[in-house]
């Protein structure tokens, strides 16, 4: 399409369209922002307020092993939320949009349900599920243990009876990277499944014909034409899952325990527990521009794959 | 080896409550340019999906080259498809599109590009290998989607209505290429269509078909010329219809009697009762309009309606007072159109075998 030389009359009257939101992302969003940058880098006061400078301490002090370390499991368990959502949340998709369309909406209610609730029930509702006096935990030591084990004395299968013998009762699980993962995946799943799932009812079904009349098992029409032409809803998805992932505070301090915490507890403990509000911010300012970096590749990664 | 590149033995297709395919049976002769013919949701396309193996038969069997298909996928059939809307692939280009099939069947790198360059060649379109296909334009986009499927050189192509979404021009100089190109590479070619004259034009047979039945199975001169159904008589062409009964008959012939008073004489291919209900069709071309009676059994009507339409004039005459009968002449030399005024008595002549007697 040729772009044609806007009047000046019609630059104002866009410019008003978008003035409410340009308004609230100037004031709530774009000065906040610029704050924190600015605060990044001062340094913390004696009582805990920001004494105004111009040093990259803050910065430098980030690549500190220990907080290397800390990023580093929280990219790690970001990527596996992101893994096992696709894993999850693709076939799921799949499943919903080659219902029939009456069905479809069903179905998708059905997903949406859930989510009605507020997010720490349901977060704390996993804590329930998990701890060491939780759900499964009674249920694995009032008897199911015993039981496997005693199945296990009578078909003796080495493997797994060398490996009832090494779980404890109760089963370690709260606590755990496993459990901060199966909370961020409970609650950024439906992020998956509708990206994808719009990409996948938009796939012209016709094409999937077209590859099984060339010779394509389903194996192949899968890899070949399905997959890549849904590539930008597994693109949205993956990125509408692992950002906030990425940054996830409540999940990994309900479920994390002690233990287990992520780079968003960092943050959290810099503002509310030591008041070193500038040491914050720069941790804040260097994963936001990760995440933007990481996305930009991973959108022209998708792009590219589908076009 | 069978000497039917496709059979379908009593094929119905049931879609829940829907029968889309109605216990039909085909034999399409090896080398054959076939056309299933008939409007939409007569189950033409169905039938094509059924051999290509995209849906399964409720009942019957489907063979090709001989063989039994039974449950067979579609991807290990050896016939490929030319899809209505194309189905190319929009994240691959023309060349990656058209060695799709080559690909999957482990055909060695060098042969693909040989038969993709060359397929490309033979639809006289050489050069486009690496645009996308929303790059090229709906014709353009037609041939990839035939390359596509010849490169395999498969047993039997299946066309679904390939020309349907081309503008006139463009389909009537696709309709003679493809029939040249079909009679050049001798694949088989079941072509699906709904428009009659593309059927007539391309097709060594045609089948049509109608509520999941096949009707009539004959060449285009057949379908045209002896039509054994009011509704092949009727899809196919203009018809006049005259309804009448069956009055009496002698050697090969039978006088029937239209709204009780014109007496009509039709040649015999069965045999009717007397007092039978019958439709007597005859074709607007082959009537001829006299001032005089050429033949005692020339029928006399009058010229209630003239259109002109260029090559033609059209005249809709009263026979009797609840028959109107459609009359195409050839407007030959100029103002031919005028010979018979409005209200002119006029005699009809056509030659006996072109009325054909139909079951009512």
């Amino acid at each position: 399409m040729a772009v044609q030389p806007r009047s000046r009359r019609e630059t104002w009257r866009l410019l008003f369209l978008i003035s409410p939101s340009l308004f609230w992302l100037i004031i709530f969003f774009l000065i906040p922002l610029l704050l924190v940058f600015a605060i990044s880098f001062g340094q913390r006061g004696i009582y805990g307020g920001v004494r105004w400078d111009l040093t990259l301490r803050n910065y430098v002090r980030f690549f500190d092993p220990l907080y290397l370390r800390i990023f580093y499991r929280t990219v790690i368990i970001a990527l596996m939320t992101t893994i096992l959502c696709l894993i999850i949340g693709y076939p799921q998709a799949y499943f919903i949009a080659t219902r029939r369309p009456r069905w479809r909406n069903a179905f998708l209610l059905l997903l949406m349900i859930p989510f009605w609730t507020n997010f720490l029930i349901r977060t704390y509702a996993w804590l329930l599920l998990l701890r060491d006096q939780g759900f499964i935990n009674t249920f694995w030591t009032s008897g199911l243990h015993g039981f496997l084990l005693r199945l296990a004395e009578m078909i003796p299968l080495p493997i797994w009876d060398a490996l009832l013998r090494a779980t404890s009762t109760p089963l370690p699980l709260f606590g755990t990277d496993g459990a901060i993962i199966a909370g961020l995946v409970y609650d950024w799943l439906p992020e998956m499944i509708l990206p994808c799932y719009a990409a996948i009812e938009r796939l012209d079904y016709s094409l999937v014909e077209a590859a099984q009349d060339l010779y394509a098992n389903r194996f192949k029409t899968f890899t070949r034409v399905i997959l890549p032409l849904t590539m930008p809803g597994i693109v949205a998805g993956s990125v509408l899952v692992f950002i906030p992932s990425l940054g996830a505070y409540v999940v990994p301090d309900l479920l994390g325990g002690a233990k287990s915490i992520m780079i968003g507890n960092v943050i959290y403990s810099q503002f509310m527990a030591v008041r070193d509000y500038p040491f914050g911010s720069a941790i804040s300012f260097v994963i936001m521009v990760v995440m933007l970096v990481g996305s930009l590749i991973y959108f022209r990664m998708g792009s590219e794959g589908s076009r | 080896m069978s000497e039917y590149a496709v059979e379908l033995k009593r094929v119905s297709k049931h879609f829940g409550p829907v029968v889309a395919v109605d216990g039909i049976s085909l034999y399409v002769r090896d080398g054959e340019f076939f056309s299933l013919l008939g409007p939409s949701g007569c189950g033409k396309t169905t039938t094509l999906r059924l051999i290509a193996g995209f849906e399964l038969p409720t009942a019957g069997e489907v063979f090709i080259g001989g063989k039994l298909q039974g449950e067979i996928p579609p991807y290990q059939r050896p016939v490929n498809t030319v899809f209505q809307n194309y189905a190319l692939f929009p994240h691959m280009t023309v060349y990656k599109n058209v060695a799709f099939g080559l690909e999957m069947r482990k055909v060695a790198r060098e042969e693909i590009r040989q038969r993709v360059l060359e397929v490309l060649e033979m639809v006289r379109l050489p050069g486009v290998e690496n645009r996308k296909p929303s790059q090229l334009s709906g014709g353009q986009q037609q041939r990839v989607a035939l390359a596509r499927a010849l490169v395999n050189r498969p047993k039997v192509l299946l066309l679904d209505e390939p020309l349907g979404a081309l503008d006139l021009k463009l389909r009537k100089a696709m309709q003679l290429e493809l029939k040249a190109l079909q009679q050049r590479v001798g694949i088989t070619f079941i072509y699906v269509t709904h428009d009659q004259e593309e059927a007539l034009t391309m097709s060594d047979r045609i089948a049509v078909m109608n509520h999941g039945r096949v009707l009539q199975v004959g060449t285009p001169e057949d379908i045209y010329e002896r039509p054994t159904d009011r509704f092949v008589a009727d899809f196919i062409g203009e018809t006049n219809f005259l309804e009448g009964q069956v009055m009496g008959s002698r050697t090969g012939e039978a006088v029937v009697v239209v709204d009780g008073i014109l007496t009509l004489h039709v040649p015999l291919e069965r045999n009717v009762g007397m007092g039978e209900k019958v439709t007597v069709a005859i074709r607007p071309e082959k009537i001829s309009l006299h001032a005089d009676p050429p033949d005692p059994r020339a029928v006399l009507g009058v010229v209630k309606e003239l259109v002109y339409t260029g090559t033609d004039s059209r005249y809709i005459v009263q026979l009797t007072d609840n028959v109107l009968i459609t009359v195409r002449q050839q407007n030959v030399g100029i103002g031919d159109s005028g010979r018979f005024a409005l209200g002119a008595p006029v005699y009809l002549h056509w030659q006996p075998q072109s009325a054909r007697l139909l079951t009512a």
